[in-house]
């Protein structure tokens, strides 16, 4: 579950990377930037969780 | 790089700034040995220096190379048929660098301090159980391949600088004082450090509930605060001066937002604990203060006195409900908030460019919201995945946290074979009449 929240957050950054390299309009480049955190976010709330779940089985 | 002509004046103007910036070191040393317990105290200490000390060797080793300075030699690639600068080509141990008062040579002595402050912050969040070795070598990594690459694209004329002028985003992504490159890139690798090294002993109960283990010394916390108020004054009026082309005039300016962000965030902080817990919470306040100074990183320069009061309270505030969420909800152990202060109100300040920043021009701030977001997604989307591949890796062949033993004995016993206040033991023959 970690290695997927890490790979998600890279995951948002090359969305993000390609929406500057790809897509010229404004409003194009607004709504895959934010799709690219948003995919971001995700994937920190899965290294969270996993970090959360580490951390009750340690107790 | 500023493309002003310096003056004789200006440099030594911006040479006595930068020569400020480690109070600012200063300051976050006695704030992270102050909310630390006392049986690290002395640990705590050594650390700092120590980190310091790697940063600074490893950053004129090899470090600047990577990072450089803007208008200086780089790779470049071509992508979507524009220039994408990733990397700089300097040569090892400075050996390109002429010291003769140049923009150049004083970039590299703020860029020196400036990494010693980010390797200073992950301590705070690994405090009384992180090993000493391997805090120096976590610093090698920091220091060597996550804070140049990521300072070169802010501060070396990297891509992130560059989004203004090869894909229209306003003025690019805009960080006058390094609130991403020092204290965003400093509170995510503290962030990984806590994942990693886990909890200390004792601070979660079985069914997961926090135990408040209070800081050994509020004194030293609060003084850690003044000085860093000085520290930071310098820094964001250096690396406004320097990397983001703001006249040596302004720093008359940079220095009242830098106060009023740091005084309304601590006034905020101190308020919300205040109607939650019936009094103002010393501690809480210091981190309110301190997330203040973090979030004037970035609009210092840029923004009224009227915006610097609202964007340091709203730092204040949400910080504070930042340290209570990472603390009771998501079971990270972060000893002085360094976390919620450097990467949770970092980030708030590099927003707030976005949203308060009056750069003077026609340009606007649609773009200029894009390339803060950008900035902001870079360092969620790639530096943390970096700095916790590079801390998991280091944990694999040199375990980062001390052993129970350790623990129990306090980080001063176990790993420097004293305490910072022998003075402090009770002797039973001391009651004894004689």
């Amino acid at each position: 579950m970690k290695l997927a929240g890490f790979l998600l957050l890279l995951a948002g950054w090359l969305i993000v990377l390609s929406t500057l390299a790809l897509l010229h309009s404004a409003s194009a480049q607004t709504i895959f930037l934010l799709a690219g955190i948003a995919v971001e976010c995700l994937g920190l709330a899965l290294v969270v969780r996993a970090h959360l779940v580490l951390s009750e089985a340690r107790e | 790089m500023t493309s002003l002509g310096f003056s004789e004046s200006s440099a030594a103007f911006c040479f006595l700034l930068i020569l400020l910036v480690p109070l600012a070191g200063a300051g976050l040393t006695l704030i992270n040995t102050g909310l630390g317990r006392s049986r690290s105290a002395a640990h705590a200490m050594v650390a700092s220096l120590g980190v310091i000390g790697v940063a600074a060797i490893v950053y004129v080793a090899w470090g600047f190379s990577l990072e450089g300075v803007a208008g200086r030699p780089a790779h470049v690639i071509l992508g979507g048929g524009k220039p994408w600068n990733w990397i700089a080509s300097e040569p090892l141990c400075l050996r390109g660098v002429q010291f003769d008062g140049s923009p150049v040579s004083l970039s590299v002595l703020l860029q020196i301090f400036a990494v010693g402050l980010a390797a200073l912050v992950p301590l705070s969040a690994g405090a009384d159980r992180w090993r000493l070795g391997a805090s120096c070598a976590s610093t090698v990594l920091l220091a060597g391949i996550t804070y140049p690459l990521f300072g070169h694209w802010v501060w070396g004329g990297g891509w992130l600088a560059q989004l203004g002028v090869n894909y229209g985003l306003a003025h690019g992504f805009v960080d006058g004082g390094g609130a991403s490159c020092i204290q965003v890139v400093g509170g995510l690798t503290a962030l990984s450090i806590a994942w990693l090294v886990g909890p200390r002993r004792g601070k979660y109960s079985h069914d997961g509930m926090p135990a408040a283990i209070p800081g050994h010394n509020v004194v030293f916390v609060l003084f850690g605060c003044l000085l860093a108020w000085l520290g930071w004054i310098a820094l964001n009026s250096a690396g406004a001066i320097l990397f983001a082309e703001v006249e040596p005039g302004r720093a008359a300016l940079v220095a009242i937002n830098t106060t009023l962000f740091a005084a309304s965030a601590a006034l905020t902080a101190a308020v919300i604990t205040r109607s939650r817990f019936g009094r103002p919470d010393a501690s809480l306040s210091a981190n309110g203060w301190m997330a203040g100074l973090v979030a004037s990183s970035a609009p210092a320069a840029f923004v009224k006195p009227a915006a610097s009061i609202v964007i340091g309270a709203i730092a204040g505030g949400i910080t504070i409900l930042a340290i209570e969420a990472f603390e009771s909800w998501l079971a990270v152990d972060d000893p002085g908030g360094a976390i919620s202060v450097h990467a949770v109100s970092g980030i708030w300040g590099l927003l707030a460019v976005a949203l308060f920043a009056d750069f003077g021009d026609k340009s606007g701030n649609s773009g200029q919201w894009l390339a803060q977001l950008v900035g902001i997604a870079t360092l969620l989307g790639f530096v943390l995945p970096l700095t916790y591949s590079l801390n998991w890796t280091l944990n694999r062949f040199y375990p980062q946290r001390v052993d129970l033993e350790g623990e129990r004995q306090g980080m001063d016993l176990h790993e420097l074979g004293a305490g910072a206040y022998p003075e402090f033991v009770v002797h039973s023959d001391e009651f004894i009449q004689r």
